[in-house]
C-alpha cells in the first residue's frame, strides 16, 4: 500500500470510528464537553495526523502510532486492579492529596485526596462540567483545535480527566498528586482532559505521574489547560516513567496573569514515543515562567520536547532549560519557540538545552526558533550537543575511579543542573534516586510496583 | 619501584617520546627539566594512564607489574598518583562526593572499611590543613571557579588523601605564589617516606630548594639528554638549556 494510501487509510479509520462512537460519546456529559466535538473532529480530519511534513513536527512522525488497532476507552470502566495495594508510587516523605487517573478517568474510589483547604476542589472533569460548568466557562479557550490536531482529537473524544480548582488567596501546605496509569486488556487509544484553575494570590504545587500497569501498546493523548491567576504562584512537575510501547502524547496549555510566577518541570525517564508539547502565554506584565525538562532515554525510544512562550505582554521573564542523556539508538527532539509580541517591551527570555549523546547512533535534533516583534528585548538561547567530557572523566579514573562510576558521576553531573530546580525536597531525592538508576541501566519503576515489568 | 625501558610514545602518529630510560627507588625525589614541549607532560600522562597516547615501544613497570596493561583507575589504587599540569573542572560533581568516593574506592582496594560522612570531613579537615586549601572550596564543583593557584593546591590535597606511592607533579608549582609555593612544598615534604617516591616536573630551581631532589634529569626533545644530582638544576637555572644541547651536539 502506497504512503498516501495508508494515510487516507488511517483517516478514514477514525472517522469511522468517530462516526461509530460519536452518539456514545454525547452521552453522560455535559454540554460545554459536548458543544465543540463535531468541530473538533472536522479539525482533526482537516488538519491529519502529524508527519514530519508538519512545520511542528519535524523530527517526529506520528502516523505509525496510530496505526495499531486500539480499543477506546470511551467509558468509565470497572477498575480491575486495587490500586492502593498494586501500586504505590510512593515518594518517601512526601506528603501528597493523591488522585488517581485511570485510562483517562478520574477515579475516586481509593483516592487518598484528604482534607484540602477550604473551596479548593479536585474533582472528574466529568463531573464538573454537570455541576458546577461556570467554573469551566474557559474550557477549551486555550487548547484551540483549528492549528493543532491533537487538541483537536483530545477535544472530540474527551469525556474525563480531572480538574482542579485553587480559590484567591488559598495556599495549600501540601502538593497535590495526580497518579495517571494506562492498564487495559487489550492495546488502547486513551484520551485524558484537564483543566486546572489557580484563582489570584493562590499557591500550588502539582505532581503528575504516567506510569502503564502492563505492556499492551497505549498511545495516551492527554491535554491540560492552566489558567494562572494575578500574584499566584504554580508549580507542575511531570514525571513521565511508561514503558517501550506508549505513545504519550501530552499537551499543556498555560496562561498567565500579571505578577504570577508558573514552573513546568518535565522528567522523562521511560517511553516510547514522547511528544511534550508546552504552550505558555504571558498574558499580562511581570510574569515569570520557568520551562525545564530532562530525560534519559535509551534503546529506541525517542523524545521531542515543543515549547512555545509567547510574551503577550510587557516585563516578563522566561526560563527555558532542558537537558537530555542519549543512550544506544534513541532519538531526541528540542524545539524551543519565543514569541515577543509588538510592545511586550523589556522582556527577559532564556533559553538552553543541553544534550549528551552517549553512543554514536544517538541523534539529537535541538532548534531554538525567535520571533521578536518589539526592540526592548532581551533574549538569549543556547544549544549543546556532546559527549561525555573524556578528560573529566579521566580525572576522576585518576583518582581511583573506577570507569563505570565515572561516567555515572558525570551524567549525574549533568542531570543535577535541572534535577535541584526541583522545589520539592522528597520529590527531588526521589527523581534523583530515579535518575541515578536509570543512568545505571536498571529499570527506574518504582519500588513498590507490584508489575516488575521490564519492557 | 618504577623502571622505565627503551619508551618510545607517539600522539596522532607523532613520536613525542623517543627511548626514554628511567629507574626509580623508593624514598628518591627525581626531577624532570627541559624547554617547553619537550614532552614532559607526555611521560607523565603515559604514567597515570592516558589511553590517546600510544606506547610504540619499551616497557614501564611499576612495584614489579606492567604498568602499560592496567587502567588509570587501577594504576591509581596500586598508588600512581599525577598532579596535573592543568586539572580540569568538572561542573555537577561536587568536591566531597568526588573526594569521598575516592577515598573509599581506595580503601574497599585495601581491604579497609569505607569512612562514614563524619570520619570523611575530619580526615578532609585535616589534610586541607596540611595545605592551607580554602575550607569553602570543597564546597564547589571540582575546581570549578577555582584560581590557578588554588587547581594546584588542590592537587596536593588530593594527593594528602590518597597517600600514593609514586607522586608525579607536574609544574605544580606554577601559578603558585610564594607563600603557596612554600606550603604546597611542606605539604609534599610531610607525606614524604622511604616507602615512596616523587617525580617533580619543573622549570624552575626554586621548588627544587624546597623539595629537594636526588636526582635531576633533562628531557629534550623526547630523549633524557642529562642525569645527574641536583647541583644540576642550579647550573640550568643560571646557564639555559644551550649548553646541553652543545654538548649532545644537537
Ligand atoms: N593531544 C596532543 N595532540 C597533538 N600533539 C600533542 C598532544 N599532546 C602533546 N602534544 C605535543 O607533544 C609535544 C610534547 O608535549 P608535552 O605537553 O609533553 O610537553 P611538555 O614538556 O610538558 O611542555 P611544557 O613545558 O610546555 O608543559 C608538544 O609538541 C605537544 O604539542
Ligand atoms: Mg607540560
Amino acid at each position: 500500500m502506497s504512503v498516501v494510501a495508508e494515510k487516507a487509510d488511517l483517516s478514514l479509520k477514525y472517522t469511522a470510528h468517530y462516526n461509530e462512537v460519536k452518539e456514545g460519546l454525547l452521552e453522560d456529559s455535559a454540554d460545554i464537553l459536548n458543544a465543540p466535538r463535531n468541530q473538533a473532529f472536522r479539525d482533526f480530519v482537516s488538519q491529519g495526523i502529524p508527519t514530519r511534513k508538519f512545520e511542528n513536527y519535524k523530527y517526529t512522525n506520528l502516523q505509525p502510532a496510530f496505526i495499531p488497532e486500539y480499543s477506546f476507552m470511551h467509558r468509565r470502566e470497572p477498575v480491575e486492579v486495587d490500586l492502593n495495594n498494586a501500586f504505590r508510587c510512593d515518594v518517601p516523605q512526601l506528603d501528597t492529596h493523591l488522585a488517581y487517573i485511570f485510562n483517562g478517568w478520574f477515579y475516586d474510589r481509593g483516592s487518598q485526596v484528604g482534607n484540602l483547604p477550604e473551596g479548593v476542589i479536585l474533582e472528574s472533569i466529568e463531573k464538573i462540567a454537570h455541576e458546577k460548568p461556570e467554573l469551566l466557562a474557559k474550557y477549551a479557550t486555550l487548547a484551540k483545535t483549528g492549528d493543532d490536531p491533537l487538541v483537536a482529537l483530545n477535544t472530540a473524544f474527551a469525556k474525563d480527566g480531572y480538574f482542579l480548582y485553587v480559590p484567591k488567596n488559598t495556599v495549600l501546605e501540601k502538593p497535590i498528586q495526580l497518579i495517571n496509569f494506562l492498564q487495559a486488556e487489550k492495546d488502547a487509544f486513551v484520551t485524558q482532559r484537564n483543566f486546572i484553575y489557580v484563582e489570584e494570590g493562590a499557591n500550588v504545587q502539582v505532581i503528575s505521574c504516567d506510569h502503564t500497569l502492563n505492556l499492551n501498546t497505549y498511545l495516551n493523548n492527554s491535554v491540560t489547560e492552566i489558567f494562572v491567576g494575578p500574584n499566584a504562584s504554580f508549580e507542575f512537575y511531570t514525571l513521565q516513567n511508561q514503558h517501550n510501547s506508549t505513545t504519550n502524547l501530552n499537551s499543556v496549555f498555560i496562561s498567565q496573569s500579571r505578577d504570577s510566577k508558573a514552573t513546568t518541570h518535565y522528567a522523562t525517564l521511560h517511553g516510547g514515543l514522547i511528544r511534550n508539547n508546552l504552550k505558555y502565554i504571558l498574558d499580562g506584565e511581570n510574569a515569570e515562567a520557568n520551562l525545564f525538562g530532562m530525560a534519559f532515554i535509551d534503546r529506541k525510544q525517542h523524545v521531542d520536547n515543543f515549547t512555545q512562550v509567547v510574551h503577550a505582554k510587557p516585563h516578563c521573564q522566561s526560563n527555558q532549560f532542558y537537558k537530555n542523556v542519549l543512550d544506544d539508538e534513541a532519538t531526541g527532539a528540542f524545539a524551543g519557540r519565543i514569541h515577543v509580541v509588538r510592545d511586550a517591551q523589556k522582556t527577559n527570555a532564556f533559553q538552553r538545552n543541553n544534550n549528551l549523546l552517549l553512543t554514536d547512533k544517538a541523534t539529537m535534533q535541538t532548534k531554538p526558533q525567535l520571533i521578536i516583534d518589539a526592540d526592548d528585548v532581551k533574549c538569549s538561547h543556547g544549544a549543546t550537543v556532546g559527549q561525555i567530557d573524556e578528560e573529566a572523566l579521566f580525572y576522576l579514573r585518576a583518582r581511583g575511579i573506577e570507569e563505570s562510576k565515572a561516567r555515572l558521576m558525570m551524567m549525574n553531573a549533568f542531570a543535577y543542573e535541572v534535577v535541584q530546580r526541583i522545589n520539592i525536597e522528597p520529590l527531588r531525592n526521589r527523581i534523583n534516586e530515579l535518575v541515578d538508576k536509570r543512568l545505571k541501566g536498571e529499570v527506574a519503576r518504582c519500588h513498590d510496583c507490584a508489575y516488575n515489568c521490564d519492557c | 619501584m618504577l623502571s622505565i625501558k627503551n619508551l618510545y610514545v607517539s600522539i596522532e602518529g607523532k613520536e613525542i617520546l623517543k627511548g626514554i630510560n628511567l629507574e626509580i627507588k623508593p624514598g628518591e625525589i627525581h626531577a624532570i627539566m627541559g624547554p617547553n614541549g619537550s614532552g614532559k607532560s607526555t611521560l607523565a600522562n603515559v604514567l597515570a594512564g592516558k589511553e590517546e597516547y600510544e606506547v610504540t615501544e619499551g616497557e614501564i613497570t611499576f612495584m614489579g607489574e606492567d604498568l602499560l596493561e592496567m587502567a588509570p583507575e587501577e594504576r591509581a589504587l596500586k598508588g600512581v598518583f599525577m598532579s596535573f599540569q592543568y586539572p580540569v573542572e568538572i561542573p555537577g560533581v561536587p568536591m566531597v562526593n568526588f573526594l569521598k568516593t575516592a577515598v573509599n574506592e581506595l580503601r574497599k582496594y585495601r581491604g579497609e572499611e569505607e569512612l562514614t560522612a563524619g570520619e570523611f570531613l575530619k580526615l578532609m579537615r585535616e589534610k586541607k590543613e596540611l595545605v592551607e586549601l580554602d575550607t569553602q572550596l570543597t564546597n564547589r564543583s571540582v575546581n570549578e571557579g577555582f584560581s590557578g593557584g588554588e587547581k594546584k593546591k588542590n592537587e596536593i590535597f588530593q594527593m594528602a588523601l590518597l597517600e600514593p606511592k609514586l607522586s608525579i607533579l607536574d609544574e605544580t608549582d606554577s601559578g603558585l605564589d610564594i607563600d603557596a609555593l612554600k606550603r604546597v612544598a611542606h605539604g609534599v615534604n610531610a607525606l614524604r617516606n622511604p616507602e615512596n617516591a616523587t617525580i617533580v616536573v619543573t622549570h624552575y630551581q626554586r621548588l627544587l630548594e624546597y623539595i629537594v631532589p636526588d636526582f635531576v634529569h633533562v628531557l629534550y626533545q623526547g630523549k633524557i639528554v642529562k642525569s645527574s644530582g641536583k647541583e644540576l638544576a642550579f647550573e640550568l637555572e643560571e646557564k639555559g638549556y644551550d649548553w646541553i644541547k652543545q654538548e649532545n651536539g644537537l
